[in-house]
């Protein structure tokens, strides 16, 4: 359950917002995903809304809402782009385990597949991002 | 937004002490002195983690002799005891691959492993930083709130003169320093014993000690240095 961590660092933060605007009540979260990072939804879902709890009023009725985001990676070196969906399956599961655990393992087991550079950045689509929060 | 700096501070809430060994300079003894130090306390009965920021070159568990140890998981990741230390190092997740990161990508690292690790209750922390301090890596440590830097120098030239920046800025950030510490010294020299190092405390000196290499991995070996014996005097000042 280390999403648990996460979950927690998204309602943190935003109770931390709504109290900022001066909320009563969030009505949404929008949380993006990004795939590189391999989040389970539902574990995160569900360690969110354990969260919420009869304590923490503001988020009480929230809705949760995911958007997926794909990786994209792109090489320094040639300038390639690819999406970390297209080498997903070259991947050991130990591997994918360590890029869920810290996406920047990536850079220990990824390369360019065009020309095998390890120096490379992630455009988007790392981990977990707090989109948008909507309250009254 | 980025969700993951506003837990930090919670992760910390158990935590007693947080120190920061810097020095601004690769080579200079941080990772032996974090390590060791960390057994020290441990040995006298303090809970101690130790957190190796030396992305490009891990080496706390070497020192310490972390074989098979990993991190479990319950409610983000929770460092494994290594001969009495919790050490949390990226080498749980790179293995013995080089990671080729950039700067960005140590930063986002860097606050992935502090918003996910679960210390558990601490009496000290102690973080080896990497040669240079990067900024997002001090708004981290400003976030931890209670860190305070102890800095490593040599007798040389080049070194005291990256520390004495490395000091200006700590003090213009108004980022406190627990002191200096002078490791390497060789038996000639003549330094007149001081309290002050660039108008900061001075710790104490750490003389070099040619059979420190030979514990390196061995913990309880490691203890019975003179390095060892220096740092556990140091550390009554923490």
């Amino acid at each position: 359950m280390h999403e648990w961590a996460l979950a927690e660092s998204v309602v943190l933060t935003a109770e931390k917002f709504a109290k900022e605007q001066g909320f009563s009540e969030i009505k949404k979260i929008t949380i993006k995903l990004g795939d590189l990072q391999q989040i389970d939804k539902n574990i995160f879902r569900f360690a969110i809304k354990e969260m919420f709890g009869t304590q923490r009023l503001l988020l009480k009725n929230a809705k949760i809402k995911f958007q997926s985001e794909k990786a994209f990676l792109k090489c320094r070196k040639c300038g390639n782009a690819w999406t970390f969906a297209r080498n997903v399956k070259k991947l050991k599961a130990s591997n994918l385990e360590a890029i869920h655990f810290v996406p920047e393992a990536a850079h220990a087991y990824m390369h360019c597949p065009r020309c095998n550079s390890a120096d490379f950045e992630i455009v988007q689509g790392r981990g977990v991002w707090l989109d948008s929060i909507t309250g009254k | 937004m980025d969700p993951r700096i506003n837990v930090i501070t919670k992760r910390m809430e158990h935590v007693e002490k947080i120190i920061v060994v810097s020095g601004g300079k690769g080579g200079i003894g941080k990772s032996t002195f974090s390590a060791v130090l960390a057994l020290n306390l441990s040995q006298s009965g303090y809970r101690v983690g130790l957190m190796d920021l030396d992305f490009w070159g891990p080496s706390a568990h070497i020192m310490l002799g972390a074989r098979k140890n990993f991190p479990k998981e319950h409610k983000g990741i929770v460092p494994p005891s290594v001969n009495g230390v919790k050490l949390m190092s990226i080498v749980y997740y790179t293995k013995d691959k080089t990671l080729a990161l950039r700067k960005s990508g140590f930063d986002h690292a860097v606050v992935e492993l502090f918003a996910v690790t679960q210390w558990g209750p601490l009496d000290y922390l102690i973080i080896d930083m990497p040669p240079g301090i990067g900024d997002a890596v001090l708004d981290v440590i400003r976030c931890l709130g209670k860190a305070k830097f102890c800095i490593i120098m040599t007798s040389s030239k080049v070194v005291m003169e990256i520390v004495k920046k490395t000091v200006q800025m700590l003090k213009q950030l108004k980022i406190p320093i627990l002191g200096i510490v002078r490791n390497m010294k060789g038996e000639k020299l003549s330094f007149t014993k001081k309290e002050k190092i660039f108008d900061t405390r001075f710790l104490g000196d750490i003389h070099f000690d040619r059979n420190l290499e030979r514990a390196i991995g061995y913990p309880q070996r490691l203890l019975r240095t003179d390095f060892a014996k220096s740092v556990g005097k140091i550390s009554h000042h923490f």
